[in-house]
């Protein structure tokens, strides 16, 4: 099956403003144009179409939140791809960046927009040269500027390179390190729709969510709407890295089984060396681990609720039966603590202290004690902290130690068979 | 010459891009630490300058933002990611095989002045682990020969002393006022 | 009304004005909850997480949008999956606030166990200690044991000096952000940030010098911990050893009030002393905030070389004598003067010492020559007419009002001022300003108009006339649409000041805004509240000067002399004449501000004064007066507002009140006894000058509620002392409030423009003078005397930054470090951080290198 977001596969060079128009190129924004900015919103609304960043909020939704008449009205592309394990934006950006940039402007003329800011992460300014090429390309096409193909449509974008801060990839965050400020949230209310860049209304979306918009706008919702289930719509690219003998990144109808995903030939290829599974994090260090039972689970928004899991983002981390679990929590808990921006108690001290006692448990100096002060700490973050990253950062260390409690207690009492990935 | 005069076409363009300038400010970071190799004082106060922001400003985003450096560093800096994913592929042992090959810890900096090693957190490149950035530059589906391969790269270009267009370099160019079409211009 | 939301807190109804935060709701109920990086001056920010509560809201009807009730009746509530900040979350009709729940009092717990796994605990060493924040909700929300191994705490730097004002404990340090906040949002001055992140978050600066701002002081009340100190508080007291005593600034004429702890201390043989200075909450006149020259500056009243007795000239020599011996001779040999004699006084004294000192020389002396040794600016009668009306608050200037500065650099004359300006501008005023120069303010201003150096008169004249022009002129002029913004705008206050201006001009100034308040004739911008004129005053007291009649021309309460005296240029040009042969100073220095050679053909003069001036030096008898710390007494602001300060420390050696030393002296003359105590001085000026009619000590300490609330048990401030309990002041009627006044005669007025490149002073708050050269601390941030010129006329003298020039003023050279400013225009020159001189003089530079 062709491909609807990593179209660079099925298409040499489409990164090339020529061959992307060659094969429909700029039509969904030709027609978008014809319609109002209400209907092109009322499309995407009614095609299910969910943020592909990890939170899966109604993406037509979010749009129809900029209050109506707003003079001076920002669309943001969240690149600061940074999620342990997720590397399909950076695909998207250097291979097919005219079907991003195409998804912004129907956007931002949906929304009213003039400006559009594409916020990579800084590591990705090598990957970001062919971003650069395409927005020049469409300066020079009158795709980007003046009076857009020559209706009264005019709109700017620019590329951004962040600094490196995980955190940027929250909206605020990303919105205060656009401003020229430390990359740290604020406490929402006030939503960017209302009060975002430079203080004026500001949709933020995530680059692989509006690579969807102009397949949605060509070829209409309900042809989107009959790919995936009720509630998780269209394609996902789901990123496979970790023990899988084809780790990489995956176009999917949602819908399709992450043992599906893992064994199938088509997409990892099973474990290397035909080693046993043994937990997988579905959305990189952010969401919960979950077992082998949960391999027969859907790729959907809702497909993991009943293992207390996540689609997020769909970074699919495997690990196979030599897997530390302890050395896995603390690996991902060392992340979170290294990226807290510091700004809200819990999350600035509580990473702290999870990851000082980690590493104490790890290294066979923990105690029970230890443990139980691990949950509790674990339990001081989640729900009150300033931003998601507190809860993000509380997941792999709960669900590890839900799923595998006998390797904790291995630890603390000196016997465990297992050190790190080894 | 300072790098404001250097970059002085850049730095407009930049700027151009934003309707308030200090917005301008990473960009400027990431150019005033290409020109003089880390965060110096002067970077810092330069930078500072162009954008009427008190150097203050510029220390505290430099201390926030893992890309920026605070102390001198190599020509290089090998940035390794051993974050879970990578090190799920062995991105441990090759920080380790890569620190005893140039013979510094993490974060040092090799007698000759070419290398600095640091470890990082997820570079989005899980899926080609290990991997690295050399002065933001990926480098993947690593092991000790393409390591190898690319070490002795760089001390050929550096005992050559070829310069490379750096990455920032690059990316800045199409920021340069008056280059190809000028994105964003003060309408 | 419709303007109240009404919302329930723990079962107790509360209603409240729409955009209140749910922390302030509570708190005007009495429930303190507990904050850490909220302050009600700032912005929120829900960082600390300390305010956690469970907030509900009712459910309504999708369809219908009416409310959903209960089985009960009662309307239901939906309560969010989590706890929220109180601190962020603005009020809504029937919210309901749950602050006394166990998921809350859990939640509290945590916050504080988790500042304490980083805190120091060093609290028996820490000067914040007994007035902490942190402490007191430890105290109260916290678990009293830890669950952290504090063998993995971590260790940080306890002595980081930010400049040499202020100190960070690094370790101490929760990150609230309440210091780089304030220093963003109210002053800003953004020169302390947070570096790193995550839990190696800390605060640093790279200004030059270390925490560049004139506010760096207020960090250290607010910060919720031991943090940040000053350097010279630091490690020196206990909060609870501390006597609060109220006062206000000696230096600054927006009169901010302020709070001095006193203590008794063993290396000053038992004496109190002041261990430093805080803010003193009057939300009419500086809020809780004040700047570091009113902290710091404090130091001056304790300095050793302070006069301890009285010193009479004998053989030759200033001898120590007895204050009877003293007052003898005073009184001896200006009995019967008559118009030989004259009096020069400064105007840092209080009413009371300047009521008298006038009363001493007109009735006992019998002289009519007095006046302010070094008046620098004139029209004190002008604000008497259309100064600023009582009752009014520049905190209430916004959207609709508008606001002119004339020659004025506020943010160094008096910061107070440049706050609540720029404040106001914020909140929508407009703000036109009218300078020779750039300075802090402008980028505040929606109109800011730069004239040459002696153009200020002229300036200042065309905006009036515009003001006057109903009809707009055919090509939009920048001081055309400058008036129209003023005059179209609701309420309108004009604030003037001396930059540059000779006295006469000045008064010209002063006379030209005074018809601009009157040009709406039908609702003129005086009288009215929120409207009015203020002069820029170089003093604390400048004001107070005014309304006592130390004036040539006028007595107390602005009575008009008959045949008035001389002013101070006639009397310095009668003690060179031999006209004046006696002469009485207090607490002004006219040798040493070069007003006054020497003491030409004088055969008598007194000096009253804290130190051995240059003056001093040359008296024939100088007698100690006690500094403001060391008694009580009143000032008058430029905003007319009457303020008590209270005796902090016990007098220095035999030092007296300057009024006393007077009235002493008068008694000998005849004047009747002495009074008692000042209130009673006070009694007599109430009933000499009208204004001041039913003021005492009295109504003068009165104190309201004001909000925001301070010093409650959760301590906003991290500190007792703000709660104002000793006086809001009393504001003076001006003479527009009761009846119309009449537009004023502004007759042209002669000013020099000087060819080339023409050059004035500007005011530092920093600039050297007798208290402030007394300050140790302050010792490095003395502005230093600095020549600013624009690039092309730096070329044209053949200098360039750094160099050291002699720079040519009336006679004298000068010495000054060039600095090129580039925004200054061509052909103007400013001289800084050097003594005052008048007017606009010709810039001649003599030798460089």
């Amino acid at each position: 099956m062709a491909h609807i977001l990593l179209r660079h596969r099925d298409i040499e060079n489409i990164k090339k403003l020529d061959v992307y128009r060659q094969h429909g190129g700029y039509e969904a924004l030709k027609k978008a144009l014809t319609m109002t900015p209400a209907e092109v919103t009322n499309v995407v609304k009614a095609s299910g179409l969910r943020g592909r960043g990890g939170a899966g909020f109604p993406t037509g939704l979010k749009w129809t939140f900029i209050p109506k008449g707003a003079q001076e009205v920002y669309v943001t592309i969240n690149s600061d791809e940074s999620e342990m394990g997720t590397f399909k934006d950076r695909e998207l950006l250097e291979y097919n960046p005219h079907q991003v940039i195409e998804g912004a402007l129907i956007c931002a003329y949906a929304v009213g927009a003039k400006r559009i800011y594409n916020y990579m992460r800084g590591e990705f300014m090598d990957a970001g040269y062919a971003f650069e090429e395409a927005v020049q390309e469409c300066y020079a096409a009158g795709l980007l500027g003046e009076n857009i193909l020559g209706s009264d449509f005019s709109c700017d974008m620019a590329p951004y390179y962040g600094a490196g801060a995980y955190i940027c990839g929250e909206e605020t965050a990303l919105l205060n390190s656009l401003m020229g400020e430390l990359g740290q949230p604020w406490s929402k209310p006030p939503f960017p729709a209302i009060e975002g860049l430079y203080h004026k209304p500001t949709v933020v979306n995530n680059t692989e969510t509006l690579a969807n918009v102009p397949a949605i706008i060509s070829n209409g919702a309900d042809w989107y709407k009959s790919m995936g289930t009720e509630k998780s719509t269209g394609p996902k690219i789901v990123c496979l890295s970790g023990h899988v003998n084809k780790p990489g990144n995956y176009e999917v109808i949602m819908g399709l089984t992450y043992r599906e995903l893992i064994y199938d030939e088509q997409y990892g290829g099973g474990i290397p060396g035909g080693k046993k599974f043994k937990a997988m994090l579905p959305s990189g260090g952010s969401g919960p681990v979950v077992k082998e039972d949960a391999l027969d689970a859907p790729i959907t928004y809702e497909g993991l609720d009943k293992f207390g899991s996540v689609m997020g983002s769909a970074s699919v981390v495997i690990m196979d039966e030599t897997t530390d679990m302890v050395w896995m929590a603390m690996k991902c808990v060392h992340f979170f603590k290294h990226e807290s921006c510091g700004k809200c108690t819990p999350c600035r001290e509580g990473t702290y202290w999870m990851d000082q006692l980690l590493h104490k448990i790890y290294h066979g100096h923990g105690t029970a004690e230890d443990l139980r002060v691990l949950k509790s700490v674990a339990g001081q973050i989640g729900g009150r902290t300033l931003c998601a990253l507190g809860d993000f950062a509380i997941n792999p260390v709960l669900s590890t130690i839900r799923h595998f409690p006998e390797e904790y207690e291995a630890k603390v009492k000196g016997n465990s068979p297992l050190n790190g990935n080894r | 010459m300072t790098f404001t005069e250097k970059y002085a076409a850049e730095i407009e363009g930049i700027i151009a891009r934003f309707p308030h300038k200090k917005s301008a400010v990473l960009p400027l970071m990431h150019l005033a630490q290409h020109y003089y190799g880390y965060m110096s004082d002067d970077a810092m106060r330069e930078v500072a300058a162009i954008l009427d922001l008190d150097p203050t400003h510029i220390l505290s985003l430099a201390g926030f933002y893992t890309l920026y450096y605070e102390e001198p560093v190599g020509k290089y800096v090998l940035e390794i990611c051993n974050d879970l994913a990578c090190a799920l592929r062995g991105a441990d042992q090759f920080v380790e095989m890569a620190c005893n090959k140039l013979e510094v810890g993490v974060d040092e900096t090799t007698a000759d002045g070419l290398f600095t090693i640091k470890t990082v957190m997820c570079l989005a490149a899980c899926d080609r682990a290990p991997m690295l950035q050399c002065n933001l530059k990926f480098e993947e589906h690593l092991d000790e020969a393409k390591f190898d391969a690319l070490l002795a790269r760089l001390r050929e270009q550096a005992a050559a002393e070829t310069i490379e267009t750096s990455v920032v370099e690059k990316i800045t160019a199409y920021a340069k006022s008056g280059n190809q079409v000028s994105v964003i211009g003060n309408r | 009304m419709s303007d109240l939301i009404t919302l329930t807190i723990d079962g107790t109804a509360v209603s409240v004005p729409k955009g209140t935060l749910v922390v302030d709701a509570a708190k005007k109920i009495g429930n303190d909850i507990p904050v850490f990086c909220y302050h009600p001056k700032l912005e929120p920010v829900g960082m600390c997480r300390m305010c956690l509560v469970e907030i509900g809201l009712p459910v309504r009807d999708r369809a219908t949008g009416e409310l959903v009730l209960n089985a009960d009746g009662t309307p239901q509530v939906n309560f969010g999956r989590t706890l929220q900040t109180g601190c962020t979350i603005v009020v809504s009709e029937g919210m309901v606030v749950r602050t006394n729940t166990q998921p809350v009092d859990e939640a509290r717990e945590s916050v504080i166990e988790f500042l304490l796994s980083s805190h120091p605990l060093d609290c028996p060493i820490c000067d914040k200690g007994g007035e902490c924040p942190l402490q007191n909700l430890t105290m109260a929300h916290g678990a009293g044991t830890t669950q952290m191994d504090y063998s993995l705490k971590l260790k940080m730097d306890k002595h980081v000096p930010l400049g040499e004002l202020i100190y960070l404990d690094r370790e101490r340090c929760i990150q609230c952000a309440r210091c780089i906040r304030f220093q963003e949002e109210i002053v800003d001055d953004p020169v302390i940030r947070f570096h790193n992140r995550g839990r190696s978050l800390e605060i640093v600066t790279l200004s030059d010098p270390g925490f560049d701002s004139y506010w760096s002081g207020n960090t250290t009340d607010i910060c919720p911990v031991g943090a940040l100190t000053t350097s010279d508080f630091r490690f020196g007291a206990r909060p609870w050893e501390l006597i609060p005593v109220a006062s206000i600034s000696v230096h600054s004429p927006a009169g901010a009030n302020l709070t001095f702890s006193t203590r008794r201390e063993a290396k000053s043989g038992g004496r109190s002393v002041i261990k430093r200075v805080l803010p003193r909450q009057n939300e009419n006149v500086n809020e809780i905030w004040i700047h570091d020259r009113d902290r710091f500056v404090h130091q001056f009243a304790d300095a050793p070389d302070r006069l301890q007795k009285p010193l009479i000239r004998k053989n030759g020599q200033l001898v120590e004598a007895g204050w009877e011996e003293a007052i003898e001779l005073v009184a001896h040999k200006l009995n019967g003067l008559g118009e030989k004699a004259a009096g020069l006084s400064g105007d840092r004294l209080s009413n009371e010492d300047l009521f008298l000192f006038q009363k001493f020389l007109r009735q006992g002396v019998k002289t009519p020559h007095l006046d302010l040794g070094n008046r620098t600016i004139m029209g004190g009668d002008v604000t008497a007419k259309v100064g600023i009306s009582s009752g009014s608050n520049l905190g209430e200037l916004g959207q609709g009002d508008a606001i002119v500065v004339v020659a004025s650099d506020l943010h160094e004359e008096e910061p107070i001022w440049w706050l609540r300006v720029k404040q106001a501008a914020q909140r929508g005023a407009t703000l036109v300003i009218l300078s020779a120069r750039p300075t802090r303010l402008d980028k505040f201003a929606s109109h800011t108009i730069y004239y040459r150096p002696g153009e200020a008169v002229a300036t200042t004249r065309q905006l009036l006339n515009a003001a006057k022009i109903a009809v707009e002129t055919a090509e939009p002029d920048p001081i055309k649409t400058a008036a129209d913004a003023l005059i179209n705008a609701q309420n309108l206050v004009a604030f003037y000041g001396a930059e540059g201006l000779t006295l006469a001009e000045t008064d010209t100034i002063a006379r030209l805004l005074g018809n601009l308040l009157l040009v709406k004739g039908e609702q003129p911008h005086a009288g009215r509240k929120n409207n009015g004129l203020i002069a820029v005053w170089p003093h604390n007291n400048t004001q107070g000067a005014w309304d006592m009649g130390i004036h040539p021309a006028f007595g107390p309460g602005y009575k008009a002399l008959d045949i008035p005296g001389k002013d101070a240029a006639a009397i310095y040009a009668g003690v060179q004449s031999g006209e004046i042969s006696a002469l009485y100073v207090a607490g002004t220095d006219p040798i040493g501000d070069g007003l006054l050679a020497d003491r030409g053909k004088l055969d008598f003069l007194v000096v009253q004064e804290l130190f051995l001036t240059e003056t001093a030096k040359l008296a024939d008898v100088v007698l100690p007066a006690q500094s403001w710390a060391e008694r009580d007494g009143t000032f008058t602001s430029g905003e007319r507002r009457v303020q008590r300060y209270y005796p902090a420390i016990p007098p220095v050696g035999e030092s007296r009140e300057d009024w006393r030393i007077l009235a002493q002296i008068g008694e000998k003359l005849g004047l009747g006894k002495t009074p008692f105590a000042a209130s009673l001085v006070f009694k007599e000026v109430a009933t000499a000058v009208p204004a001041y009619k039913g003021m005492d000590y009295r109504s003068l300490a009165r104190v309201e509620e004001q909000w925001p609330i301070i010093g409650r048990s959760d301590l906003y401030y991290g500190g007792t002392a703000y709660d104002n309990k000793h006086g809001l002041g009393q504001q003076w009627a001006a003479a527009a409030e009761a009846a119309a006044v009449e537009s004023f005669d502004t007759a042209d007025t002669p000013t020099n423009q000087p060819d080339g490149i023409r050059l004035i002073r500007a005011a530092a708050l920093f600039t050297p003078g007798t208290l402030i050269n007394h300050a140790e601390v302050l010792a490095e941030r003395l502005a230093k005397p600095t020549l600013w010129v624009n690039e092309a006329d730096a070329s044209h003298l053949q200098v360039a930054d750094g160099y050291v020039v002699n720079v040519a003023v009336n006679g004298r050279a000068v010495p000054a470090i060039v600095q090129m400013n580039g925004k200054l225009l061509k052909g103007t020159a400013v001289l800084r951080g050097v003594p005052y001189f008048p007017g606009v003089v010709q810039l001649e530079v003599i030798g460089n290198r």
